[in-house]
């Protein structure tokens, strides 16, 4: 924009009139709260007025999760990172339906009163998209806007054991098409395998019906595996021998290798922690410290989270919440006693089959420079900085922050 | 005695009744687990009218192709009015995804060089993707709009600009499966930990 005294005027009589509404919509609150009736119950509740958490819309289609404002494990279902290929659909319930066919014995059709009626079951997992880092973010990047794309629910539904039971899946079927009825009619193949692990059909999130962002009246569920396979308003799957190459698992959701090949169905996701506190924008002050984080791994169970808290050089264990769950965010937290110098502060997340998250360089040189950004779980760092500012930055972490 | 003595007493007989209760009744067994059946005789059978209507996916050996053909020509002006927009003039300018150019040499370097674009003739490993893709889910801003006959006219259109078929091929439910895709075999399972399953059976020839 070409800018003249009109346009700076006008910018600057917005920033007045910005700053005039956000002193009008300061909460108002009595001085002592002890000498004036509260207000009456009331049917829906909602945030402290002090307290606006909200997600970061990245384009119309999705929009990320702030985990700097987040305690514990579960993500608030309207803060749940959305993500989607043709907008979010809206669907009656009423008209709602699962059309299960191919090689099964019994083509069914269920409602969403079906679904209900079956054994339900209730689990807590995390759910990722696997294009979930910024590659290239600033030093000014939160960790919403470094990894929004993560969130956790306690889901509720039927297992896809039991609707695959109940319409006679043959025995050489090996994989499923599972189809959305959004504007995109998202399909992913999955092999039947994961069905009967923990697959899931999904009509609950954390006690109440599913977001409409999640999938509303009912999604596809595989704990652990890449967001893009968990396919939302789930119309259909058909039961087959082979996968069907969908464009979303071939020209996308795909991982070139250095080698000139390239990972298909690459359905799980890696073990990665991310460090939610101190992070930017915040500023912290000398003294004890508690490094705040989640950690994750679509392998099983978090074992061991390491946190440094002098770039690398020394590695610490930090303590982990529990329970800590399968396939679920787990919260760590580590103390430390900050000095006023800068450094570099860094977590690593171990999971039950022994693996470790990689330092950014490791995965570039497994992957090659030309690596999608799909399944990208590098270790990240943030600068402490002199005068307590936090900020974000990537590997190399240049002298005296170099990783051991 | 005294008061204190007395509630000792009271406290202790208590307690002793308690124990020789629980010592008395057994701890009633565990009861027997709800039966589950295999079924659960919920929901009702598809029509086959029905799964018609929904089953609209193209398989990589042609399954689920409908009836009908085009050629590159059919393609160009729908081409022009409805995809240009967003994929450029002639396939390679953008904004959205870049359709058309293949790697040098048919080579796959992605993985090497992050500047080779990702298009139909470069990375895509089955044309027949390109017909579901379309046909499901194109163009964003009139999804579902598209006839058959459209949808095989932008995929004969689309493999022409990508020098994959001669521009007075017919490409129809025989033809298209059988496309020559340089990417097809570069394609490979997740050596990570994931499942082990062939994407494709082994089919005798």
């Amino acid at each position: 924009m070409k800018v003249t005294r009109r346009t700076l005027l006008a910018g600057a009589a917005g920033t007045v009139v910005a700053g005039a509404r956000a002193r009008a919509q300061a909460p108002q609150v009595p001085a002592d709260p002890t000498k004036v009736r509260g207000r009456p119950a009331r049917a829906l509740g909602e945030r402290s007025p002090f307290e606006a958490p909200k997600r970061l819309p990245r384009s119309a289609t999705g929009a990320f999760t702030p985990h700097q404002d987040l305690m514990g494990t579960i993500t608030p279902s309207d803060l749940h990172f959305e993500r989607h290929h043709g907008g979010v659909p809206d669907i009656d319930p009423k008209r709602y339906s699962l059309l299960v066919h191919g090689m099964v014995g019994r083509p069914m059709v269920f409602t969403l009163d079906d679904l209900k009626r079956f054994p339900q079951v209730s689990r807590i997992c995390f759910l990722e998209c696997s294009g979930n880092l910024n590659r290239t973010a600033p030093p000014e990047t939160t960790p919403q806007q470094l990894a929004g794309q993560t969130s956790q629910s306690e889901w509720t539904g039927v297992m896809l054991s039991t609707i695959f039971k109940e319409v006679g899946v043959s025995p050489k079927a090996t994989w499923f098409l599972a189809e959305g009825s959004d504007a995109a009619v998202l399909t992913r193949s999955v092999p039947v395998s994961k069905a009967f692990d923990d697959a899931m059909i999904a009509y609950g999130q954390n006690g109440e019906a599913i977001r409409p962002e999640q999938g509303y009246p009912a999604r596809l569920l595989l704990p652990g595996w890449e967001g893009n396979t968990n396919v939302k308003w789930l119309r259909r799957i058909e039961l087959s021998d082979h996968a069907f190459m969908t464009r979303e698992e071939t020209s996308k959701y795909t991982d070139p290798l250095a080698n000139d090949t390239a990972r298909m169905f690459s359905f799980v996701m890696d073990a990665r922690s991310l460090i939610t506190y101190p992070t930017y924008p915040v500023s912290v002050a000398k003294g004890w410290l508690e490094v705040r984080g989640i950690a994750w791994t679509g392998y099983g169970r978090i074992t061991r989270v390491d946190v440094s808290t002098n770039g690398g050089k020394t590695w610490t264990a930090a303590k982990l919440q529990g329970p800590v769950l399968p396939k679920a965010h787990t919260r760590f937290r580590h103390f430390f006693q900050w000095d006023g110098s800068e450094t570099i502060i860094m977590s690593r997340a171990v999971d039950e089959t022994g693996y470790k998250q990689p330092m950014r360089g490791e995965l570039f040189a497994q992957r090659g420079p030309g690596a999608a950004n799909y399944h990208m779980n590098p270790v990240t760092g943030w600068i402490i900085q002199p005068d307590g500012k936090v900020v974000y930055k990537q590997e190399p972490w240049g002298p005296g922050g170099d990783p051991a | 005695m005294s008061i204190r003595r007395v509630l000792i007493g009271l406290v202790a007989a208590g307690a002793c009744s308690l124990t020789a209760g629980q010592a008395q009744t057994p701890a009633p067994a565990k009861p027997p687990a709800a039966p589950q059946p295999e079924r659960f005789g919920i929901g009702r059978p598809a029509a086959p009218e029905e799964i018609a209507a929904l089953d609209i996916e193209v398989g990589p050996d042609g399954g689920g192709l409908p009836p009908g053909s085009a050629t590159s020509a059919d393609g160009a002006p729908i081409y022009a009015a409805k995809c240009a927009t967003c994929h450029g003039a002639t396939g390679k300018e953008g904004p959205n995804d870049r359709l058309v150019g293949r790697a040098p040499g048919d080579a796959f370097p992605f993985g090497r060089d992050p500047a080779v674009p990702k298009t139909i003739g470069s990375y895509w490993p089955y044309a027949t993707t390109v017909f579901d893709y379309i046909r499901r889910a194109m163009p964003p801003t009139t999804p579902g709009s598209l006839s058959d006959h459209d949808v095989y006219a932008l995929t004969a259109y689309l493999l022409t600009l990508n020098d994959l078929i001669s521009p007075d091929a017919i490409v129809d439910r025989e033809s298209l499966p059988k496309v020559k895709m340089p990417a097809r075999d570069h394609f490979i399972p997740d050596p990570r930990g994931g499942p082990k399953i062939a994407p494709m059976p082994v089919k005798p020839k």
